[in-house]
């Protein structure tokens, strides 16, 4: 999920109800073909725009809010929304304000911040602000749901290995079979991004069985003990 | 407080930050032991660094490329990337 606050300009004035009206339009599945200038294939697709707030209008120049999918061109969108009001329009500037968890909250930093950080850590051994403007990767998985394994289970799946339910310690309602979700630690360590075999429902109730498979492991073997295989007292 | 209830704590921080709502469904209770691993708050700082994110408000100038690679050379690691790039404002 991204959110953006743009600057839109308008080529010729229009009655407020109109935009707005033609601008809730675009909120939902909408078509977008990539512009000429992008990497990507420049193929018809459709995207999800899940909100459009209109924060200002002065004249031809409407600022808003906006949440979309990733891979959404806002430019094209502004260009779409001009077609449609009869008006044509561009996109003038452009902020992402959000990128799935982070947003512009107390986490947000600066080259400048980063910096005096890094020289307060190296020259003078102080590590505090360093550890505030770098959060730890976990934050990384702070929206996903979530599955916390006891110690014995995890270097098997560092190793790549499938979670099975005698491993789970404890983990989010509401997973369903295919799902996403952070595989970790009790200390709060990120073992490996998983995909569901089983759902919350179907784990709860087992004893056995393979509930997640790594889809990309994350933590290095060998942090925790190994605690499978055949040599085993 | 327990180490695993440190640990716990911190996932509830993390589901908080993430906007996860969602209960738990409990197994089992388990002690995690603090001969291996580490609260990730407390790793040591060059562990620190290498698993860490930053939540930069980049300067409009320079590029995401850039701007990753002055934070490798200032941190002094090898590996690190960027969570996506803008399109262009203007043609």
């Amino acid at each position: 999920m991204k959110e953006y606050v743009c600057l839109m300009e308008l080529h010729r004035e229009v009655e407020e109800c109109k935009l707005r009206e033609v601008i809730n339009q675009f909120v939902g599945k909408i078509y977008q073909r990539p512009p000429l200038r992008s990497s990507v294939k420049r193929t018809l697709r459709t995207r999800d725009i899940y909100y459009i707030d209109i924060l200002d209008i002065q004249g031809k120049w409407v600022l808003m809010r906006i949440g979309c999918a990733p891979g959404t061109y806002i430019r094209k969108l502004c260009h779409d929304i001009g077609l449609v009001l009869g008006t044509e329009a561009h996109m003038r500037e452009l902020r992402r304000t959000a990128t799935g968890p982070f947003k512009e909250d107390e986490t947000l930093t600066t080259m400048h911040e980063l910096s005096e950080a890094i020289y307060l850590w190296r020259e003078c051994g102080y590590e505090d602000l360093l550890r505030k403007v770098i959060l730890p990767a976990e934050y990384l998985v702070s929206h996903m749901p979530k599955v916390i394994i006891r110690d014995t289970a995890v270097d098997a799946i560092a190793h790549g290995a499938a979670l099975a339910v005698p491993g789970i310690v404890r983990l989010h309602e509401g997973i369903r079979k295919g799902d996403v979700v952070a595989i970790m630690t009790l200390k709060g360590e990120l073992v490996a991004i998983g995909e569901a075999l089983m759902s919350s429902d179907e784990i709860a109730k087992a004893s056995k069985g393979l509930a997640f498979r790594p889809l990309r492991v994350i933590m290095k073997p060998g942090v925790y003990p190994r605690c499978w295989g055949k040599a085993r007292s | 407080m327990s180490l695993s209830q440190r640990g716990l704590e911190f996932i509830d921080k993390l589901d908080k930050y993430g906007g996860v709502t969602r209960q738990w469904i409990i197994k089992s209770e388990e002690e995690t032991s603090p001969d291996y691993g580490y609260l990730p708050w407390k790793r040591p700082m060059n562990e620190y660094i290498n698993m860490g994110v930053i939540n930069l408000d980049k300067p409009p100038g320079p590029t995401s490329h850039e701007v990753v690679a002055w934070i490798k050379r200032l941190l002094g690691i090898n590996r690190a990337g960027h969570g996506g790039t803008l399109e262009p404002a203007t043609y």
